[in-house]
């Protein structure tokens, strides 16, 4: 089956695109790129205008929660989250029940992604054993059932030296090493953003540092192994410095940053005090300066990555005391109108940039394939809505989940109709025209 | 009342006492008000009036709690209201129910007050979310405890007339203190000059922006002052080294005689209790003649008597019956 996307904007960075182009799918490929294509027996689709066509959005940073704790999410839902949130695929992490530390788990959740059969789900092996931090994981085994990165994430890897060897390791199949950064110990029982507002609310502080001195370590690290270190969910100026400073150095670092923390603030606990859990994650909301910086390495290339640190959890164990509720807040269905409400068009970056921290530096980090429309490539297409008008609804979420602190916000942009391998899996009634991609 | 401020209002337009962030000047000078009149009902032959007749009560504590509880209890019923104490030991919390379902079924017998106390900050702003009865906070984790601080302003104003313009050293374990945060709240609006000492590593983050001036320096604090009040050291709540031992805090934060000196002459001494005797405070300066440690939990009563009574309709209540 040939569809041929006709007229639209599209940006594609990596081909140095953007303008009105034709795209041309054959199958689950990408046949041709230009302009004034013939339709040649394609059903055709008129991009309406407005509308842009961009490489399918990644999100390399998905907790699908399967197996173990389907209560709060599926492969399935998560994944449809995911393509109504705009990705064509997600990388998941391994803190599942059990821990995807082995092939056997791998490949579940690699059969449930099939079923499923919305978004690709590129599953994250664990670095070490139960992610104990003791023992490296079967990364050999991680790797060939199909994953394409390791991380203990939700916990940092606990020693320097069982870090060196995973970077060591993992370095040999060319796979980076993502890493949950925070210091157990200054990190304590910490619930809040350590600073004015925590104090006054009467929460334990998780200090800025307990981040960033881990992130100094792993860079180090990554200096002397020569290997790829991926620091994950980064929240705290100085763990941004030290990101450019091993860049400066080159060492292969790279980062990436969640949308609530380029927007919000501590601030948010405390305006009005609620003890909201829905402002509960970790690494917490932090000051304004730090939200401000996070925001300057948007800017300036230094943040490679905009992912979502999707963490569903099920309404009862969110509905508790702020200090007993698990942390994270789910991001999929929100994270492309925060990203063109708060970086496009305040005009701090253009829609290139964003395509290249969405869709095409994600897949660089993991050296997978995608974030292109290069011809031959999977026809993996986002459609996006950039003026669309989108009040956040958590009750119509396709995740399984209703945690975010967005809920009732409104945004400039959205989310029109994802493609997957030249498939439309999902279509936003809410965007006029969209349904012409069914 | 001659130059003590007098409340502009005649009313408190809340359902909850969740803290002393909540109320407005006026509001808090008439509990302190409201608490004057209910004083002289404890030194009756027959101490109770009918305000709350009628009204059920809800004592819920799930910390360990001898004087607050105590307190309120006394004051709900000289008001007349119908009470019972539930304790963390004995609620089907230890079955493992959930505090929202806890709370979800004492809603469904219908009481008019809950009276919470909890060891996680924010648990009264959570049950204050679901529960139509109305909330009091009688001790939140290390956010607030309004009652507290309601009481010790009643206590202070009663010795110096005012609050506004006063030295207050608040000294001790700060970080952890539910006690100073609601204190820091209450005297910061009443325009109190309000210092803060102890060990840096029990000093909260960013505490300046709550208008208090911090300093390690115990001395400082006290150079001067018309309060000092001592916090206790929560031994309970800390996790690793926040300093070296018990003797060493002594030695350098501990109120002793000595250091009262630095104090103005007529300084009254303040405690929330339970006191570490030979930590904080030393027993010369607790049962010394300028402390009024005992008055701070007799005045308890009466504050909170005027906190029920004012929260379940006060003035417009009374008009109403």
């Amino acid at each position: 089956m040939k569809r041929l996307l006709r007229g639209g904007r599209v940006v594609d960075p990596m081909n140095g695109r953007d303008g009105h182009f034709d795209i041309l799918i054959d199958g689950d490929r990408i046949a041709l790129v230009g302009k004034n294509l013939p339709a040649d027996g394609a059903t055709v689709i008129e991009v309406p205008a407005g509308f842009v066509v961009t490489p399918g959005l990644f999100d390399m940073h998905v907790h699908l929660r399967e197996p173990g704790q389907e209560h709060k999410e599926t492969v399935a839902t998560g994944t449809a989250s995911a393509v109504a949130g705009g990705f064509t695929a997600v990388a998941c992490m391994p803190n599942t029940s059990p821990i995807n530390d082995n092939a056997g788990v791998t490949e579940y959740i690699l059969q449930k992604a099939a079923q499923a059969n919305l978004a690709r789900v590129f599953p994250i092996g664990a670095v070490s054993k139960g992610s104990n931090g003791d023992q490296l994981a079967d990364i050999a085994e991680l790797r060939a059932a199909g994953c394409v990165g390791i991380s203990d994430d939700g916990r940092p890897v606990k020693t320097a030296l069982l870090m060196r060897r995973a970077l060591e390791y993992a370095g040999m199949f060319g796979m980076p090493v993502l890493e949950h950064c925070e210091d157990p110990s200054l990190k304590g029982e910490g619930v809040a953003h350590e600073g004015y507002h925590a104090s006054a609310l009467g929460l334990r502080g998780i200090p800025g540092v307990a981040e960033s001195i881990m992130v100094q370590r792993d860079v180090a690290l990554a200096e002397v192994t020569g290997a790829s270190v991926h620091i994950c969910h980064m929240s705290a100026a100085t763990s941004l410095r030290a990101v450019r400073e091993g860049k400066e150095h080159g060492a292969r670092v790279t980062c990436e940053v969640a949308p609530h923390h380029f927007t919000l603030t501590d601030e948010s606990l405390a305006a009005p005090v609620s003890y909201d859990t829905n402002m509960k994650m970790n690494p917490p909301l932090r000051a304004t300066s730090d939200r401000d910086e996070m925001l300057k390495g948007i800017v300036d290339g230094s943040v490679d990555v905009i992912a979502t640190d999707h963490a569903p959890h099920h309404y009862d164990e969110k509905k508790m005391e702020f200090d007993l509720a698990p942390f994270g807040i789910v991001g999929l269905e929100t994270c492309v109108s925060i990203c063109f409400d708060r970086l496009v068009h305040t005009s701090l970056i253009r829609l290139p940039r964003l395509v290249e921290l969405l869709s095409a530096n994600p897949a660089r980090v993991l050296n997978i394939p995608g974030g292109t429309l290069s011809e031959g490539a999977l026809a993996d297409v986002s459609i996006l809505a950039p003026d669309l008008s989108v009040t956040i609804d958590p009750t119509k979420f396709r995740s399984k989940a209703r945690n975010t602190p967005f809920g009732g916000w409104q945004f400039r942009g959205g989310v029109a109709a994802t493609i997957v391998g030249g498939r439309t899996v999902y279509v936003n009634e809410a965007a006029t025209g969209a349904e012409r991609f069914q | 009342m001659t130059t003590q401020q007098v409340a502009a209002i005649s009313n408190l337009r809340h359902k909850d006492l969740l803290g002393i962030s909540d109320l407005t000047p006026d509001e808090i000078v008439l509990i302190l008000d409201t608490a004057e009149a209910m004083r002289e009902i404890g030194d009756r032959p027959i101490k109770k009036v009918p305000a709350l007749r009628g009204k059920t009560v809800v004592n819920l504590f799930f910390e360990a709690s001898t004087r607050t509880r105590t307190s309120f209890e006394i004051a709900e019923k000289r008001l007349s209201a119908d009470t019972l104490n539930i304790a963390a030991q004995t609620s089907s919390l230890v079955k493992g129910e959930t505090l929202v379902d806890t709370a979800l079924n004492l809603e469904a017998m219908a009481p008019d007050m809950i009276v919470l106390r909890h060891a996680y900050s924010g648990a009264c702003h959570l049950l204050s979310r679901i529960c139509r009865a109305g909330i009091i906070n009688a001790g939140d984790g290390m956010h607030e405890h309004p009652t507290q601080a309601l009481l010790d302003a009643f206590t202070i104003r009663e010795h110096k007339k005012r609050i506004k313009g006063l030295k207050v050293a608040i000294v001790g374990d700060l970080l952890h203190s539910r006690v100073l945060r609601s204190n820091v709240q209450l005297l910061t609006k009443l325009g109190a000059d309000v210092w803060v000492s102890g060990p840096p590593t029990l000093m909260p983050p960013g505490i300046e922006r709550a208008g208090v001036t911090p300093t390690t320096s115990v001395d400082e604090a006290v150079e001067g002052a018309d309060v000092v009040m001592l916090l206790r050291v929560q031994l309970e709540r800390m996790q690793g080294a926040f300093f070296p031992s018990l003797r060493e805090y002594f030695t350098v934060f501990g109120m002793t005689r000595e250091r009262m000196r630095r104090a103005k002459h007529d300084a009254i001494i303040m405690h929330p209790g339970p006191m570490n005797r030979g930590v904080e405070i030393d027993s010369d300066v607790a049962d010394g003649p300028y402390s009024v440690i005992l008055e701070q939990v007799a005045n308890g009563v009466a504050v909170r008597m005027a906190v029920l009574y004012l929260l379940a309709g006060g003035v417009e209540h009374e008009a109403a019956a």
